[in-house]
């Protein structure tokens, strides 16, 4: 039998798996067995295509993904400066059906019963897995900015924290806005998406305005007391580039919004009315994690083993991506999604093998920044599994930053990006 | 019932089938953290050096290089320093013997 006909047979077979046949199956060692993937982001796709590999093709994979092709986060922030395209950060997830044999079914996850082991989906549908994989990254806690809950407030102040068709509208609003206007840009406590993101984005709104309206200001309102990455790198790229353009606030956190005027209101200071505003609510862990009553630190993030990915409130469970509890010194990347992605799927095939998973992860984060058009800045780190505290931890003396920004990087950059596109999803 | 029956035809094949199957080995998932820049095995994208099929030595003594600050880079020698030497060894292995 060959392996394609295999796994059809078992697709016809799924409806007797959800009777509990598939659990006993699966000690046989994890062939046969079923794995959900939710989410297609940097860790769920990468997660999705990875069990297969390390299973040798025998676990079935099925990735559940409302949007019709991935948009990545990083490379963004050039869309809003206007070097890049939104199709230029797009790609199909017909690679990871075809060369992969992951089953891709476009639907929302609706719930999860961990006790028989059931996604439902929005379509009506119901998945059964014997493990499942959750990485559905970030939601906003929009009850922390009232304002927000108007009609039609959240299609005129954007995020654009989840690349897509935010990211197109926050570009035509920095299009359509007069020469001589504001932009504001309001950055929540950490943790968040990104650590950096929102520096590198105020570093690319300006370099836009330079060039296209230059009596135009980029304002950053940083609820944290400082710049929470790369501060000396970007501190020196605004001073250096944008001197008259970008105006740094730090401890300003946004309380309320109001979208009729876009004018932000805060905890301490007045009131602050742009041209455009882009706001970063406050986030936590993707909404069906919190729902499945997985998001066990302090009601926003999914604490997990290190080792696995398994919540710890749930059996069978694996959350990984941007929704976890993150480990010491771990930032919410879509590098470290990717990591976390191969680490999970690892265990997951070991487990469903009824093997020990691999029990020294180590691997790295790179996160690179553009601070102008072509010149880039990075910090790296690298992680190790640290038996005694059960954590992930930084090694020291590994990791680090750019020592200045550099057209090289910038080539660099480009290149991180094809080849993470590549690797988690085709 | 016949579905029953395919169900656990499928399952007698796929236990059969997994004697062959290997252990996902720590290696294995260590080089995997390589691939978001060198891609998936170590067949990198264009604008980033591939892995894959390389000589074990030479890939091994680049590594080595990159920690000890004798070959200067952008961010190799930042994280090199967070493997041994052994580590930095196995990985090296591992991508020599991937297909090119």
């Amino acid at each position: 039998m060959k392996r394609r006909q295999f796994v059809q047979t078992l697709g016809a077979g799924s409806a007797v798996a959800g009777l509990g046949l598939l659990g006993g199956c699966a000690t046989g060692g994890g062939s046969g067995a079923k794995v959900v993937v939710i989410g297609g982001g940097y860790g769920g796709a990468t997660a999705a295509k990875y069990v297969r590999m390390f299973s040798d093709y025998s676990i079935d994979v099925t990735l559940v993904e409302p949007n019709a092709a991935f948009v990545s986060c990083p490379i963004s922030n050039l869309v809003l400066q206007g070097s890049k395209t939104i199709t230029d950060i797009t790609t199909p997830y017909d690679n990871l059906s075809k060369r992969h044999g992951v089953k891709v079914v476009r639907d929302m996850a609706a719930s999860i019963d961990p006790e028989k082991r059931i996604v439902k989906l929005a379509g009506g549908a119901e998945l059964p897995y014997d493990r499942l994989i959750l990485s559905p990254g970030i939601d906003f806690m929009w009850d922390t900015l009232p304002g927000m809950a108007k009609e039609g407030a959240k299609d005129k102040v954007l995020h654009a924290w989840k690349a897509g068709p935010q990211t197109v509208a926050l570009r035509k609003q920095l299009e359509a806005m007069p020469d001589g206007g504001v932009y504001a840009l309001s950055i929540p406590l950490a943790p968040y998406r990104c650590p950096p993101g929102p520096y590198e984005r105020a570093c690319m709104v300006a370099n836009y305005f330079k060039k296209a309206k230059p009596k135009s200001k980029v304002v950053i309102f940083d609820a944290n007391d400082d710049i929470t990455s790369k501060k000396g790198l970007f501190t020196k790229a605004w001073n250096e580039h944008y001197k008259d353009i970008i105006e740094y606030r730090p401890k300003h956190k946004v309380v309320d919004v109001d979208a009729a005027t876009n004018t932000l209101k805060f905890e301490f200071n007045d009131d602050f009315k742009a041209s455009v505003a882009n706001v970063l609510p406050t986030m936590r862990a993707g909404d069906i994690a919190v729902k499945t009553g997985l998001a066990t630190a302090n009601a926003r993030w999914c604490e997990v083993d290190f080792l696995t990915f398994e919540a710890k409130a749930a059996k069978n469970i694996h959350v990984l991506g941007d929704s976890i509890q993150i480990a010491p010194a771990m930032p919410k990347s879509g590098h470290m999604a990717n990591q976390h992605g191969k680490t999970c799927a690892a265990a997951v095939v070991s487990l469903l093998q009824g093997k020990e998973p691999p029990q020294l992860p180590i691997y790295a984060n790179t996160c690179y920044s553009f601070v102008t058009e072509e010149d880039v800045v990075h910090v790296s780190s690298v992680h190790r599994y640290d038996a005694e505290k059960k954590t992930m931890l930084p090694v020291q003396g590994a990791g680090g930053l750019s020592s200045a920004a550099s057209e090289l990087e910038g080539r660099y950059a480009l290149a991180w990006a094809r080849n993470i596109w590549a690797d988690s999803l085709a | 019932m016949i579905r029953t029956k395919q169900w656990l035809l499928a399952c007698t094949l796929g236990a059969a089938a997994l004697g062959a199957q290997a252990q996902v080995s720590q290696v294995k998932v260590w080089a995997a953290a390589c691939a978001n820049c060198h891609g998936t095995d170590g067949r990198a994208q264009p604008g980033m050096e591939a892995l894959a099929g390389k000589d074990k030595d030479d890939l091994l003594q680049k590594l080595l290089d990159f920690k000890s600050g004798r070959k200067p880079a952008t961010i190799m020698h930042q994280l090199s320093k967070g493997y041994t030497d052994e580590q930095l060894t196995q990985i090296a292995a591992y991508f020599a013997g991937q297909k090119k």
